[in-house]
């Protein structure tokens, strides 16, 4: 059977589909979204963890509908282009822990990889530190792959497995019609809303969900991911997923400064600290738990939705890992690393290294 | 002298590592390659496409991909 051809899985398609977020993640912004935050995974799982109570930072709760619909948008593609397969079994417990200590480091810097990328395409300054982070951690992932690291095989198994995260992202959205956000309110039956910091900050919900299907749909298609695109760049030399990367960066920041949200600088950046440090060893950490378990937080959840348990499991350790940051104070604030952080990303950081060398098998 | 990677139930990059590595130990092919998902497929032929391998048949077989590679001719 000839194989069918996909337009995002060539140079071009990756290029359109960076462009594309490139541009809709500032307008999310534009719409209401937190500062340098159009799209932040990690910060959005997080607000997710805090909408639902399992953690209560009271600036930090919201159902984001963006998440919703990267999940749903994946699976409505892999289901159209026939490539929803429910796949299960590969270290599922390693993959929870290791999408905890992801959310732990991501939080410690404030964002995911394509969060540190937007707050670089507006002028944040720290943001350089970060991604010099993730570059690291993806590099210490890469030698792990180099002397045979390995999470093991999944299994084929019922299409209800691969349809378990995409129903609780249905769920979500189903709380959030349920219960709406009542102005001034922080609990909306049994959903908490924040009344104030980014947690308060959404563009308009049908705006958010319809921007994040598009990007579900597009991203499952070209199969775009951060940490691939540094992870490929050190370990094959191939610079496919990374031309998607940068076309991102560069239309963020054109988008950017075509919004006047480009404003240059280390200090009083958005949902920003400046303790360049843990900005670089929060990405480390994030990173290698990234490159370990085989995506960015992002790709996780195109995975999950295109019918792969173990992304979900990834995914639900990074929603648990920000209860945990906010409950334990291991998370930053503008203010810089919470009381807890820096002990959580070194003891992340021994976890994740002690999975990638007793996880190696002879090649 | 052919030789036959079994990638299925690997996630990214494992399918990819092993079709490199199986490529410098048989020199010329023909390679075959079995892997379970679309993106593997793709992620395989790209990282052969660089290697100076081309795509000699790809099978399809229940979700599955069956994928021969021979090095180019120079």
């Amino acid at each position: 059977m000839a194989a069918q051809w996909n337009f995002f899985a060539t140079r071009n398609g990756i290029i359109t589909v960076g462009a594309v977020i490139g541009v809709l993640a500032p307008l999310l912004q534009k719409f209401g979204n937190p500062g340098n935050m159009g799209i932040c995974v990690a910060c959005f799982e997080r607000d997710i963890a805090g909408g639902v109570g399992l953690h209560r930072a009271a600036v930090v709760q919201y159902i984001r509908p963006e998440i919703v619909g990267f999940v749903l948008g994946a699976m409505l593609a892999a289901y159209l282009f026939k490539e929803f397969r429910s796949r299960a079994g590969s270290a599922p417990i390693v993959r929870f822990i290791l999408g905890m200590f992801a959310m732990i480091g991501a939080l410690v810097f404030l964002g995911c990889p394509w969060r540190a990328l937007f707050r670089l395409a507006a002028g944040d300054g720290n943001a350089i530190f970060g991604l010099l982070g993730l570059v690291g951690g993806v590099g210490l992932g890469v030698l792990f792959f180099k002397s045979g690291y390995n999470l093991g095989r999944s299994q084929t198994t019922y299409a209800s497995v691969g349809w378990l995260l995409p129903l609780v992202m249905l769920g979500l959205l189903i709380l959030m019609l349920l219960f709406p956000q009542i102005p001034g309110k922080d609990l909306s039956g049994i959903l908490f809303y924040s009344v104030k910091g980014p947690g308060a900050q959404h563009a308009p919900l049908l705006i958010s969900l319809g921007i994040g299907l598009l990007m579900g749909v597009i991203c499952q298609r070209s199969r775009f991911c951060t940490m691939g695109a540094f992870r490929d760049l050190l370990l094959f030399r191939q610079v496919h997923l990374l031309s998607g990367i940068i076309a991102l960066l560069v239309t963020a920041c054109i988008t950017n400064l075509v919004l006047s949200q480009f404003k240059p600088g280390f200090e009083n950046q958005p949902v920003a600290h400046t303790m360049e440090l843990w900005n670089f060893g929060g990405m480390v950490l994030a990173g290698l738990a990234f490159a370990l378990a085989g995506g960015c937080p992002g790709r996780q959840l195109f995975l999950a939705g295109e019918g792969d348990g173990d992304a979900a499991v990834f995914v639900l350790g990074m929603i648990v890992g920000a209860g945990i940051a906010h409950n334990f104070l291991l998370a930053s604030s503008p203010q810089g690393v919470g009381q807890y952080g820096i002990a959580a990303v070194v003891i992340g950081l021994l976890v994740c290294l002690g999975i990638g060398f007793t996880m190696r098998q002879k090649v | 002298m052919s030789s036959t990677i079994d990638a299925r139930g690997l996630s990214c990059p494992q399918p990819v590592l092993l079709a490199l590595q199986a490529m410098k130990k048989i020199d010329r092919g023909p390679l075959i390659v079995l892997v379970d998902t679309d993106t593997s497929k793709e992620n395989v032929l790209r990282a052969a496409a660089s290697q100076g391998w081309r795509e000699e048949a790809i099978q399809e077989q229940g979700g599955e991909y069956h994928i021969t590679l021979t090095k180019a001719s120079l």
